[in-house]
């Protein structure tokens, strides 16, 4: 048979390395199995964890009682779990309108704009800041200004990661509505913000939903911006009759970082029961985002 | 203003010319977005001026020698940051290594037919799912079990090897290794996820003409699909290192928090994320200086790794079109 290979030297002959290049094959391809599933093995021994050690110790006095000191025991994480929500809250009341109010503005109003292009450029250049910088930010800009750690400080550090996010899916998900649709309410005469409010956003709010979510479970579970923002704090923000926003706030991750280097046993199964409640809150809103955002067209 | 549909009855129907209101309404919001807009450019601004700003008076008092120094003593008033860049650099690395094989290895497994379409989805959400488990409760398993797993391994390796410098030393707890271990699995769902997305960028009929030729399952991947998507894997690692450098919680828990250059990966080290989330909750003003310097390196060092990175994912992307 003629030599069909380019090269100077004669082709391998099929017949004799077939076997070999088929048990190369299969051999990588057991490779590749043993991958995945050694990939797999950390989720797996996260979780099982988390149930042993979180699980055994929660209980409703651990979420509803404040830290323990030092030897004492019992005690729990309930004004962490307060903190948590109070500057997540606060994040998400800064985070979530400018980021949809600016993907509006990317996915209708100026997509192709020299603006559009800075902004977006902007927001992808910002999903890649550490999120301890987000931390220093706001320690710079609240912190120092108003002389002491605090929830909003917190929340802003927050906020600086979560915008990027909204940005970036709110316009994904606008973009996704369909022209026509558009076209048929301009044509009747709507104004741009009529299109926006009576067609766009409803269509494209289940996917703008899932971007706010996924946003709003990754601020959950930072702790990295709140460590000098925030501090932490064992007592409740609700004190004797009055609310005291502007001191140092307790979160939950925070508290795990702090007790994961105790050398007590009572304050590292709490931060065991801890970690188990926040991956649950994360994993729920995860999962609650993935129904919400399933393609319907 | 001119009305081109006011000669029309519009009376009954529903299509009519925006009011007056409607039409102040719509200018007022449409500013309302463009403010979103200039909002976001203005954080990015605000994030160079307030941490550049601030670290002013500690690049005027420390200078270059800051970047070159290796001890960080608070009260002898000397700061060197080398050890931490070495330490972020080491550790990224190292777990760029690991994190990277598995994660290509990952995608190519989900992408490349090796699984029925649902068990890939299962698969999928596995790796989806690690990526939403936050830092810190990667560092507290860390703590109590990657470093209680492999450390009768590094003591092998100490013992029987320790004359390479990798393991030159024990692992007496918190190390190099460990962190780079946990490092690894959190950049890993980076890596699988933009690896799968320039593998999937592949036309289908490059694929078909591999086995045309007689390549075997592998020898297709290999030597077809792998270079073709090379720049987009290539930019998955790239993507995968930023996370890595900016990393904080796992490292600062994992990694030792002590200022030595060594190459050994059971001795405790640092990184620029973990000095400035163990030094900055209790910083005095003068620290803060220091700090802000430190925070400047490490937003400068990620934000070129970063550019680096979503730029050859341009190019990958142009390419493929």
């Amino acid at each position: 048979m003629r030599n069909l290979s380019v090269s100077d030297q004669p082709a391998p002959s099929l017949q004799r390395t077939l076997a070999g290049r088929s048990l190369r094959s299969a051999l990588l391809s057991g490779l590749a199995w043993a991958c995945a599933l050694i990939a797999s093995v950390p989720l797996f021994s996260v979780l099982y964890m988390l149930i042993t050690r979180g699980g055994s110790r929660l209980s409703w006095e651990v979420l509803s009682e404040l830290p323990p000191a030092g030897f004492e025991m019992g005690g729990g994480f309930g004004n962490a779990l307060v903190g948590t929500f109070v500057m997540v809250g606060i994040a998400a009341l800064i985070a979530i309108p400018v980021g949809i109010l600016a993907g509006i503005f990317l996915a209708v109003l100026g997509p192709g704009s020299k603006l559009a292009t800075m902004a977006r450029f902007a927001a992808k250049t910002l999903t890649g800041l550490p999120s301890i910088l987000a931390g220093v930010f706001a320690y710079a800009l609240v912190v120092l200004t108003t002389g002491s750690y605090s929830a909003p400080a917190g929340g802003v550090a927050l906020a600086v990661l979560m915008v990027p996010i909204v940005v970036l899916t709110a316009e994904e998900a606008l973009k996704m509505v369909p022209k026509v649709m558009k076209d048929a309410a301009y044509g009747m005469g709507c104004t741009r913000t009529q299109v926006i409010w009576k067609i766009v956003l409803p269509t494209g709010m289940p996917a703008v939903l899932t971007g706010v979510m996924l946003a709003v479970a990754r601020a959950a579970g930072e702790t990295a911006p709140l460590l000098f923002t925030a501090l932490f704090s064992n007592y409740w923000l609700y004190q004797d009759g009055s609310l005291e926003l502007m001191g140092p706030t307790a979160s939950l991750a925070v508290l795990i970082y702090n007790f994961s280097g105790m050398p007590f046993d009572n304050q590292i199964e709490l931060a065991w029961a801890a970690s188990l409640v926040l991956v649950m809150i994360v994993l729920v809103i995860n999962i609650v985002s993935r129904i919400i955002g399933r393609p319907r067209f | 203003m001119n009305k081109p549909f006011a000669v029309l009855p519009l009376h009954d129907s529903v299509c009519q010319p925006p009011t007056a209101t409607q039409l102040v309404v719509d200018r007022g919001f449409r500013g309302l977005c463009h403010l979103g807009v200039f909002l976001i450019l203005l954080l990015v601004v605000a994030l160079v001026v307030e941490i550049g700003g601030k670290a002013v008076p500690g690049m005027q008092k420390y200078g270059t020698g800051f970047i070159a120094g290796t001890v960080w003593d608070p009260n002898q008033l000397q700061y060197g940051i080398l050890p931490a860049i070495w330490g972020t650099l080491y550790s990224s690395l190292l777990a760029l290594l690991i994190g990277g094989f598995f994660g290509v290895m990952m995608a190519i497994f989900l992408t490349q037919d090796f699984l029925p379409p649902r068990l890939a989805a299962v698969f999928r959400t596995i790796i989806e799912l690690l990526a939403a488990i936050p830092s810190v409760v990667y560092g507290l398993w860390g703590i109590f079990v990657v470093i209680p797993a492999i450390r009768p391994l590094a003591d092998w390796l100490h013992q029987t090897l320790g004359w390479l410098p990798f393991f030159k030393s024990s692992l007496s707890g918190p190390g190099l290794l460990p962190a780079a271990l946990v490092l690894a699995i959190m950049i890993l769902p980076t890596i699988a996820a933009v690896s799968q997305d320039a593998l999937r960028a592949v036309p289908l009929k490059t694929k078909q003409a591999a086995y045309g030729m007689g390549a075997t399952h592998w020898e297709a991947i290999l030597k077809v699909m792998l270079p073709t998507a090379a720049t987009g894997i290539f930019g998955a690692l790239v993507l995968g290192l930023g996370r890595a450098l900016g990393e904080t919680m796992a490292l600062a828990m994992l990694v030792g928090n002590s200022n030595q250059i060594s190459l050994s990966l059971f001795s405790p080290a640092n990184t620029l994320a973990a000095l400035l989330a163990l030094n900055f909750p209790e910083a005095g003003p003068a620290e803060v200086e220091v700090l802000m310097y430190a925070s400047l390196v490490l937003m400068l060092i990620t934000l070129v790794v970063n550019l680096v990175g979503s730029s050859i994912m341009l190019m990958s992307q142009q390419g493929a079109k």
